[in-house]
């Protein structure tokens, strides 16, 4: 009988174009996706004088430059930034690749867009010059994010040297309680096991609670695999999955589709497959979370405080954390309730799906938001989705603001931006100094958190808010 | 890529876990491409008060320290962000070794890619590496690539583990995508194999 094994290592055995003695395995690459921080990665190809070996497997769609208040490449009014989309569509056109530019009607952060135009399947190898890249494998896909030469190495060979990882399961068993999400999963996940707790490994996410989430909510436990330093973050494909990827755009059909089927009914773990490493939480305990410090383990239920670094034995997490709450400007003993907002950001490759602005469409329905709100859509087509179950008009009759998609205000990098020492509750990931603008004190939460901030100038239990409604 | 064999450098001590690209170099300057350089940029805005004047507090803005060649961190250095930018910051700012209990895996490559070498050894070794550097500021470490050696200011060696593939490209300066095409049967093979196995991929 053949060795129990992890779908991670199913992933990873389908892949191995060759192994050296000392464990050096060079993989294969099935899907490639870049954007338009890519560029650094392309100026390497081009001074090697390479081409892109397979450009019917790299996808390109312009997100991290992208501004949110315009639909149009010429409409980009700083001369960078539109010089950094051109020059994506340039390199798209000089090396073949596939191109999902603003005009193309699938635009959007190339997590959302991976998944939702069927380029991301169960049983892949994905890459991408991103360090979110993680998001795929709530597919069932082995994917990860990697950098500027890396991607140059990708273009031009269609495979990357790797070490295997190890492989990590967290199990979140039990039923989540009413108004708790995956981001409120993956944030407890993190606040248990550190941002450091799955370094040098591939997580598999499972357990009752990790199977009973929709799409968007694997996608978002995933996204934030490398918060807590995983190299790969991935979920056992099923039924919910099979669905999610039929009919489309780039999903395989008819017999194609029928023999994928089958094959990614064997990529679940064995019974009997061994992890290195194992975690468990209890998901019926999880509480919505907020983040209070500068890093994504600095993490409390709602109905918490700030916590006392005298509290801390070790002297360099002390530092650390008295470091944090002297840039997030915080008081130990202070109630999360207490602590009061200056925007709302409900956006980026963890949050902006459409499971996702539903959630916070249901907290901001007939309120009012108290402080600036940006809502930014992961693509055009959660957008058009959106409007069409009237969405938009619920977020903008509340006073909020309904962007072009695109990262946004999740890494400050297209204008978007928190002013020093303004805080924000954000659905973004990462919560470190400066992450949305210089001086910026960044808290993250869920959707229907951050809509409950929104309405209520502070962070807002939004169990008490969603009271008597559902 | 540069070969490293061997580097002795002054180090400086960064006492602070979970430091992430974004503080290493910051968003606004990831548009500057590579023959711009990122000299002066190291840390931009955590060495740096909210007024913009520069933190005498801040380690590397100490006199002492200003050239040093070897940082000596805490647990997950490089986490984040997978941004190669920090690399390159580092390297444009003299860093050719990072000593840490843990990197960010991406990171970790990243300066492996530009000719650094990250060194993990364990908790306690860097936290007393540190406390040494505290007390004789300005004092050396040797990171020797050729016998997985560091040197710490005290002369005490420690021996740390690379993987081998990335040591014998560190050592000899290797461009890996020329490396890897003379692999070019083995992925034109193993194309072969996916295209009739896996059909459903195209």
């Amino acid at each position: 009988m053949a060795m129990p094994r992890t779908m991670f290592e199913k992933l990873w055995d389908a892949h191995v174009v060759l192994e050296r003695d000392d464990g050096q395995t060079l993989l294969y690459i099935d899907r490639h996706l870049c954007h338009d921080g890519s560029r650094q990665g392309f100026t390497k190809l081009k001074a090697q004088n390479r081409e892109v070996r397979r450009p019917d497997l790299t996808f390109a769609s312009p997100d991290h430059y992208r501004p949110t208040d315009i639909k149009s490449v010429a409409e980009i009014k700083d001369p960078k930034m539109r010089e950094i989309l051109e020059e994506l569509a340039a390199n798209a056109e000089r090396f073949g690749i596939h191109h999902f530019g603003l005009d193309s009607g699938m635009d959007g952060i190339a997590h959302v867009v991976g998944p939702e135009l069927g380029v991301t399947l169960p049983g892949i190898s994905l890459v991408c010059g991103d360090s979110h890249t993680a998001t795929h494998g709530a597919l069932g896909a082995f994917a990860f994010g990697i950098g500027a030469s890396e991607v140059a190495h990708v273009f031009a060979t269609q495979t990357l040297w790797q070490m295997k990882p190890k492989a990590m399961r967290v199990n979140v068993e039990g039923t989540l309680g009413f108004g708790v999400s995956g981001k409120d999963v993956i944030l407890a996940i993190i606040g248990q096991i550190s941002a450091a707790g799955a370094t040098g490994h591939a997580v598999e996410y499972a357990g009752s609670a990790i199977r009973g989430l929709d799409m968007e909510g694997r996608m978002t436990v995933c996204n934030m695999t490398i918060e807590a330093g995983g190299r790969a973050g991935m979920i056992a494909p099923d039924e919910t999955t099979f669905a999610y990827c039929e009919g489309r755009m780039f999903a395989p059909k008819e017999d194609k589709w029928d023999k994928a089927l089958s094959y990614w009914r064997t990529l679940p773990s064995d019974d009997e497959a061994q992890f290195d490493t194992e975690a468990v939480l209890d998901g019926s305990t999880i509480a919505p979370m907020v983040t209070w410090g500068t890093s994504p383990e600095n993490v409390v239920p709602v109905t918490g405080a700030v916590p006392d670094p005298a509290k801390e034995s070790d002297s360099v997490r002390r530092a650390t954390q008295e470091r944090a709450l002297e840039y997030m400007g915080l008081t130990p003993g202070t109630q999360m309730i207490d602590v009061a907002v200056d925007k709302v950001f409900i956006g980026s490759c963890t949050n902006a799906r459409i499971q996702d602005l539903r959630l916070a469409a249901a907290v901001a329905k007939d309120r009012r938001a108290q402080v600036r709100t940006l809502v930014v859509p992961g693509s055009q087509q959660v957008k058009r989705e959106a409007e069409a179950e009237g969405l938009d008009k619920i977020f903008t009759d509340a006073g909020m603001e309904w962007r072009e998609p695109g990262c946004s205000m999740c890494v400050g990098m297209n204008g978007d931006l928190l002013e020093p020492g303004e805080r924000s509750a954000s659905t973004s990931n990462r919560n470190f100094m400066g992450r949305q603008g210089e001086g910026g004190r960044t808290h993250l939460v869920g959707p229907a958190m951050a809509a409950a901030a929104s309405v209520s100038g502070h962070f807002a239990d939004v169990r008490t808010l969603m009271e008597g409604k559902s | 890529m540069e070969a490293f064999k061997t580097w002795t450098a002054k180090a400086a001590p960064i006492d602070a876990a979970n430091v992430d690209t974004d503080q290493i170099i910051p968003a606004p300057f990831l548009s500057r491409i590579r023959t711009e350089g990122y000299e002066g940029l190291l840390f931009y805005r955590v060495r740096r008060n909210a007024d913009g004047s520069m933190n005498p507090d801040f380690i590397l803005n100490q006199d002492i320290f200003k050239d040093a060649g070897i940082l000596v961190a805490d647990r997950n250095f490089g986490c984040g962000s997978s941004r190669e930018n920090a690399a390159w910051t580092l390297w444009d700012n003299g860093i050719r070794s990072v000593i840490a209990p843990s990197f960010g895996d991406i990171h970790y490559n990243n300066e492996m890619n530009n000719g650094m070498v990250p060194v993990r050894l364990s908790a306690e070794i860097c936290a007393d590496m540190r406390k040494q550097l505290h007390a004789n500021p300005g004092a050396q470490i040797t990171v020797d690539l050729e016998n997985n050696v560091v040197v710490a200011p005290d002369g005490t060696q420690h021996t740390f583990e690379i993987p081998e593939f990335n040591r014998y490209r560190l050592l000899n300066g290797l461009d890996d995508v020329s490396f890897t095409l003379e692999s070019e049967n083995e992925i034109s093979a193993y194309e072969g194999k996916r295209r009739d196995e896996a059909d459903w991929l195209y």
